[in-house]
């Protein structure tokens, strides 16, 4: 599996790890929908280093489509609704 | 829908306009890496953008810094006149002036953050670049067989993915540039206006207050001379009256011991603390 960490890269992640990944994903969700910025960053923060300590980043010669993307480590929640807002849109 | 599915394809959306154009994959090949390089010189002037926009911050800060420190000399010239008030004045602005710097260093600090990201994304991309520019004509070549054009697919959405992505990165960096060209434009008319010091202190109003109230002195001090002459008191001996204002007002002034020296804001002996550019040193709180 194939995770991006906006701004940072990609990095290949075992298949075994997209249950903890998911349920992260959930909480993310959760505090996104409750506008909750301290367990926003906090999720973001373990999703973000989750990745960073299981995955090994894809060499800069292998061009290949990621299955799932993550926001920066600091982007904040107004910055995340902000990017979701252009979804459908694709505006530039 | 989880959050990273959504931001996957958001991110793949923009990056699906790049491939749409090109009817055979191979001038899509070609295409994407057109606008790699394209995206690589926006990099790069965005990373100077981000560089210029920190130095204009740097250098207010600056101005900042000199606009205390006269306002801080402004107050005690102030009181040394006995013009609270003014001395008052003085000393609000200058705390005026610590919000502002506090301001200007979360943004300078935003900007330096961008600046770094920017550099890494330069370096990666400036790698997958090249790595891109070798593969594409392998993959021209076999471009026959089914299973390379599959590949040629793949490698091209990758690489339009990672392009959204830096595209990302870039606007992150102009929103963070034009969010400090407001406060720095603010800062600027502030200074421009008055509000704060004006640096030239040619159309200082505190600064015009001040000089009237020493002048003012000046001539009290002057009238009372003339009194003296013009009715020598037949007891106290002349012009006694004059010299000792005289060397009262210059005894206050004099820094007598050591200790005022160092408390002096100039420090121009004590490299060994750098001062912060966006904090301001309190006379109080001298180390």
């Amino acid at each position: 599996m194939i995770v991006r960490i906006l701004g940072e890269g990609q990095f290949e992640l075992p298949n075994s790890q997209i249950a903890s990944l998911e349920k992260l994903d959930m909480q993310l969700v959760a505090a996104l929908d409750a506008d909750d910025e301290p367990t926003f960053r906090d999720v973001l923060t373990r999703l973000v280093q989750s990745v960073r300590s299981e995955g090994t980043p894809v060499a800069a010669d292998r061009f290949v489509p990621s299955d799932l993307t993550l926001p920066h480590e600091s982007a904040t929640l107004a910055e995340l609704h902000e990017l979701l807002a252009s979804e459908g849109g694709g505006e530039s | 829908m989880g959050v990273m599915k959504r931001l996957t394809n958001i991110v793949q959306a923009k990056a699906n306009k790049v491939l749409d154009k090109a009817e055979d994959p191979r001038e899509t090949l070609d295409l994407s890496y057109e606008k790699q390089i394209e995206q690589l010189q926006q990099v790069k002037r965005g990373l100077a953008d981000v560089a210029t926009a920190k130095k204009r911050i740097e250098l207010q800060a600056q101005q900042l810094q000199q606009a205390a420190a006269k306002l801080q000399n402004q107050a005690r010239q102030a009181l040394a006149q006995n013009r609270e008030d003014l001395a008052t004045e003085a000393l609000t602005r200058r705390s005026g002036i610590a919000t502002q710097l506090e301001g200007l260093k979360t943004q300078h600090d935003q900007l330096a953050q961008q600046q770094e990201r920017l550099e890494a994304t330069t370096q990666q991309l400036q790698a997958r670049v090249e790595a891109f520019r070798t593969q594409k004509e392998t993959l021209k070549a076999s471009y026959t067989a089914a299973q390379a054009q599959t590949r040629i697919g793949e490698a091209v959405s990758g690489i339009s993915e990672s392009m959204s992505d830096t595209g990302l990165a870039m606007q992150r960096a102009q929103d963070k540039i034009a969010q400090m060209q407001a406060r720095a434009g603010a800062v600027d008319e502030l200074l421009a206006s008055g509000t704060l010091t004006d640096l030239s202190g040619s159309s200082d109003p505190l600064q015009a207050q001040l000089d009237k109230a020493a002048a003012a002195g000046d001539v009290e001090l002057q009238l009372a001379q003339m009194k003296a002459e013009l009715n020598p008191p037949t007891a106290a001996p002349s012009g006694e009256l004059g010299a000792g204002n005289a060397t009262a007002a210059g005894a206050s002034d004099e820094p007598v011991d050591g200790e005022l020296v160092h408390d002096a804001p100039s420090a121009a002996g004590t490299p060994a603390t750098p001062a912060d550019p966006f904090t301001l040193d309190d006379a109080g709180s001298a180390s």
